[in-house]
């Protein structure tokens, strides 16, 4: 199974060397990769439908619990045909659909790594491995929306979808990580067995808000739902095989994953109708205003996945056998309807329904397929369609609140067949416009594909029982202990359910002759984008940015005693917070008496130094009485038996004036360059932190001295490193290495002086 | 005399600040030196001060008695002054270059990597 997934991964990696050669005619040949593993998953059919289940595990950072764990049961099985399926008939369509294109290898690249990636996604059991192969659908699907990267709006729209779907995956990672928490185990197989200990758990709620925002992110529901139809800017193949059969299903797949584990309480239920009736309600309303056909698309997928996500909800069996099937017959209709969309696109350069007309007198086998692909999402009978949708009715009907749902999912259906038809049946018929008229059947590789999907809805919805054994029935034993047996079939008889589908019929068709898309319909519905939800989250992270721009400008200006200001000032403020509330200043003024004259001199020295350099007007003067300071220090030192430190000043401080003097004539002169106002600011700034600073020691001399340290030195200063001079034994002995690193860091100080010194720059790289 | 030193210490720190706050790099690098001193006067107060008694172990004697004053911070600052000369001469050397080079000591001409602006 590993190397059923790595497959694609390598073919992407393959690809990078060898796409020159690829453009070619060899693109057809790459569909033999998603054709073999569709086999490949086929032969598992069997197995499956007998209740088996395909486990493998590869130790990846078992510390941790992330494995690389994958299992083969009735739901993944599903999930891989699919994702196989559609992609071998998407990977053979592309061939002749972007036939030349300059980046066609690319293009396979991404799918490739995609397909591969879904497969990871359905097939972990682990929910780390899960995560990471979720966001690696995220990153693929991004490439592929922005896949025209010359356009603005492509790159806009992947943007947005990598932003969306990108939250979504941290959420999820955040899921994982809580129900790992709560488990101690990554492994879903692992964690059905302590259902009760994580739904009592206080972190349950938060786990499910988690894990609900990744599915609804992913599978685009209301208010999240807004990234879909923008997506539609890819390549139509891409539209069909990411945005419409698999990927937006990943979602779906992750709420029906976890439903035997988190499923069962309030929350769940109530939350997943909710939000599943709101999606799909809403985006069957936008069908009405929509004249491009892959909007129309775009929001009946919206609404299909509302009505998976709402059938989740409800979360019986007759539910989630009505959503397992919903899942094949939208991937089989929506597919072959997005296929059927890119050849008129592809024929006749537009897809804007009001223009489309007639096509079938060019076109028959595509508006065959249209016809039938109609039926399907119609739910008419014969089809499987009409097998999903008395599934759907059966499921609400069976319901707590049954009739309301019913009527939910009644409306929702009616909706959803206007759609269908508007789409796969209207750009067929009527009166040929004379423009479409020198129009040439596409390749076969473009019309078979969609025609192979609706017949193999025909047949299906003929032969129920083959979608019953193979998918049905092996869902139902993952998700339920005990299922209840039950049968697929297509006629059940005069019934409730038989009268709900005969109405959806019915008022469908009416309303396909009588509601007509305009133009005038789309501009009204865009009236309103100010209240939707992409409008609102739009304007939402423009305010960020420019609240993100001000906030950086504020405190990131570039002006240096800004920043020097502000670290004062909350110094300032965090001292005054800590210091003053319980300040007791007890002075000593003892130690004032035995001052003497020479002490007295120093520091009046001192101050007039200190004022001179900071109010002179000559550089000069500024940096001699700089140098008063130095050797008052040197003078403070040895009066405080600290000869070594006295010498030291001494050296440094006339150094550093000579170096000053040297430098001095070839430095501008002084300016007063700032204000009065800023001057006075920060002179009052600096004032305040002084006496802040003069109060700390206070209030720290009056605390007692801990002479451990001190005392230890003082005893070993001879014991051990036989130095008389304690003070120069702890440089170069005790602390002997660090002195040394601070020679290294002097030699790099006197190496940079040199070399700033020797620099002579060309003349191209001196600026004027 | 302690308490001299404590409000020396603030009245360097205010002095460092505010040089630091001036436009002209030259006043910066005043600036930082004087913070540096003030520094170093903080360590050797909160080290507390003893008049005319060096941490010098006598002629004889293996071991210190008595009184005497305390050599760690005095480690501590003879480092801080070495190390703080190398950043000023540094500084003093790069500021000349920088001048040379751009024409200008105005820390606001200088705060974008733009050679143009």
């Amino acid at each position: 199974m590993l190397t059923a997934i790595l497959l694609g991964f390598l073919f992407a990696i393959f690809l990078v060397f060898t796409g020159k050669f690829f453009r070619g005619k060899f693109a057809v040949i790459s569909s033999l990769i998603p054709i073999s593993l569709f086999a490949y998953f086929l032969s598992f059919i069997s197995q499956i439908s007998n209740g088996e289940i395909v486990t493998q595990k590869i130790n990846w950072i078992p510390s941790f619990g992330v494995d690389l764990t994958f299992k083969l049961d009735g739901l993944s099985l599903l999930f891989a045909l699919m994702i196989t399926g559609v992609g071998s008939l998407v990977f053979l369509y592309t061939s002749a659909y972007l036939k030349g294109h300059k980046y066609l290898d690319r293009f396979y690249g991404y799918l490739s790594l995609f397909m591969a990636a879904m497969l990871g996604l359905v097939l972990s059991d682990n929910l780390m491995s899960m995560f990471i192969f979720w966001e690696l659908t995220s990153i693929s699907s991004f490439f592929l929306i922005g896949f025209n990267n010359d356009a603005k709006d492509s790159r806009k729209s992947a943007l947005t979808a990598l932003g969306i779907t990108g939250i979504g995956g941290l959420l999820l990672l955040g899921g994982a990580v809580l129900l790992g928490y709560m488990t101690g185990t990554y492994e879903i197989s692992e964690m059905l067995s302590q259902t009760d200990l994580i739904q009592s758990h206080p972190y349950y709620a938060l786990a499910v808000i988690l894990i609900f925002a990744a599915a609804f992110t992913k599978s685009a529901q209301f208010p999240f739902h807004f990234w879909l139809p923008g997506a539609m800017k890819a390549p139509t193949p891409v539209s069909t095989y990411l945005h419409s059969a698999t990927m937006v299903k990943a979602g779906v797949y992750l709420l029906f994953r976890l439903s035997p584990v988190l499923g069962g309480s309030e929350l769940w239920h109530t939350t997943l109708i909710v939000f599943g009736a709101i999606t799909m309600l809403y985006s069957a309303i936008h069908i009405l205003f929509r004249t491009d056909l892959k909007g129309i698309l775009a929001y009946s997928t919206i609404s299909a996945l509302g009505i998976l996500v709402f059938l989740i909800g409800i979360g019986t069996q007759a539910a989630l056998i009505a959503a397992a099937v919903f899942i094949i017959v939208h991937a089989l209709y929506k597919a072959s309807l997005f296929l059927i969309t890119g050849i008129i696109d592809h024929e006749t350069k537009t897809r804007d329904i009001t223009k489309l007309a007639g096509l079938r007198k060019v076109l028959m086998p595509v508006a065959i397929a249209g016809f039938i692909a109609a039926l399907i999402s119609g739910g008419v009978p014969p089809t499987l369609g009409f097998v999903g949708k008395d599934l759907i009715y059966e499921a609400t009907l069976g319901s707590q609140y049954a009739i309301i749902l019913t009527a939910l999912a009644v409306i929702t259906k009616i909706l959803l067949f206007y759609g269908g038809f508007v789409a796969g049946v209207k750009p067929f018929t009527g009166k040929l416009p004379q423009k479409f008229e020198k129009i040439h059947m596409p390749s076969p590789l473009m019309w078979i594909p969609p025609l192979l999907m609706v017949i193999l809805g025909l047949v299906f919805g003929l032969l129920p029982s083959l979608i019953e054994s193979a998918f049905a029935k092996p869902i139902t034993q993952v998700m339920f202990e005990n299922p209840e047996n039950f049968q697929l079939k297509l006629w059940h008889g005069f019934n409730t359910v038989l009268g709900l589908s005969a109405i959806t019929i019915i008022i469908g068709t009416v309303m396909y002759f009588i509601i007509k898309p305009t133009y005038a319909k789309e501009n009204f519905i865009q009236k309103l984008d100010f209240i939707a939800p992409k409008d609102l989250m739009l304007k939402g992270s423009t305010a960020f940015e420019k609240f993100g721009k001000l906030w950086t400008n504020f405190f990131q200006n570039g002006y240096l005693r800004d920043y020097v200001g502000i670290v004062v000032a909350v110094i300032i403020g965090l001292i005054s917070f800590l210091l003053l509330p319980n300040f007791q200043l007890r002075l000593d003024y003892s130690s004032l008496e035995d001052v003497t004259v020479y002490e007295i001199a120093i520091i009046l020295m001192m101050f007039a130094a200190i004022v001179f350099t900071v109010f002179t007007n000559s550089r000069l003067a500024a940096v001699a009485s700089m140098g008063i300071v130095g050797f008052s220090f040197s003078l403070l030192f040895l009066f405080y038996s600290a000869p070594d430190l006295a010498m030291t000043q001494f050296s440094v401080d006339t150094l550093t004036v000579i170096l000053f003097v040297l430098v001095l004539y070839k430095l501008p002169k002084y300016l007063k360059m700032t204000k009065r106002k800023s001057r006075m600011k920060h002179g009052a700034l600096a004032v305040v932190f002084g006496s802040l600073m003069t109060l700390l020691v206070l209030s720290v001399l009056q605390e007692p001295k801990n002479n451990e340290i001190t005392k230890y030195y003082a005893e070993n200063a001879y014991k051990l490193a036989h130095g008389k001079n304690i003070v120069n034994v702890i440089l170069v002995d005790f602390r002997g290495i660090d002195t040394m690193i601070e020679i290294s860091v002097l030699i790099v100080a006197a190496l940079g002086v040199f070399g700033l010194l020797k620099l002579r720059l060309r003349p191209k790289d001196k600026i004027k | 005399m302690e308490i001299l030193l404590a409000i020396m210490i603030g009245f360097l720190y205010a002095a460092g600040i505010y040089m630091i706050m001036r436009r002209s790099i030259v006043k910066l690098i005043l600036g930082i030196v004087l913070l540096g001193n003030g520094v170093n006067l903080l360590i050797f107060l909160l080290g507390r001060i003893t008049k005319g008694e060096p941490p010098i172990i006598p002629g004889t004697e293996s071991v210190i008695e008595g009184l005497y004053a305390d050599p760690i911070p005095q480690a501590l600052i003879l480092t801080a002054i070495v190390i703080s000369f190398g950043l000023q001469s540094f500084a003093i050397i790069l500021v000349k270059r920088a001048y040379k080079v751009l024409g200008t000591d105005d820390l606001d001409q200088l705060n974008t990597t733009d050679e143009n602006s």
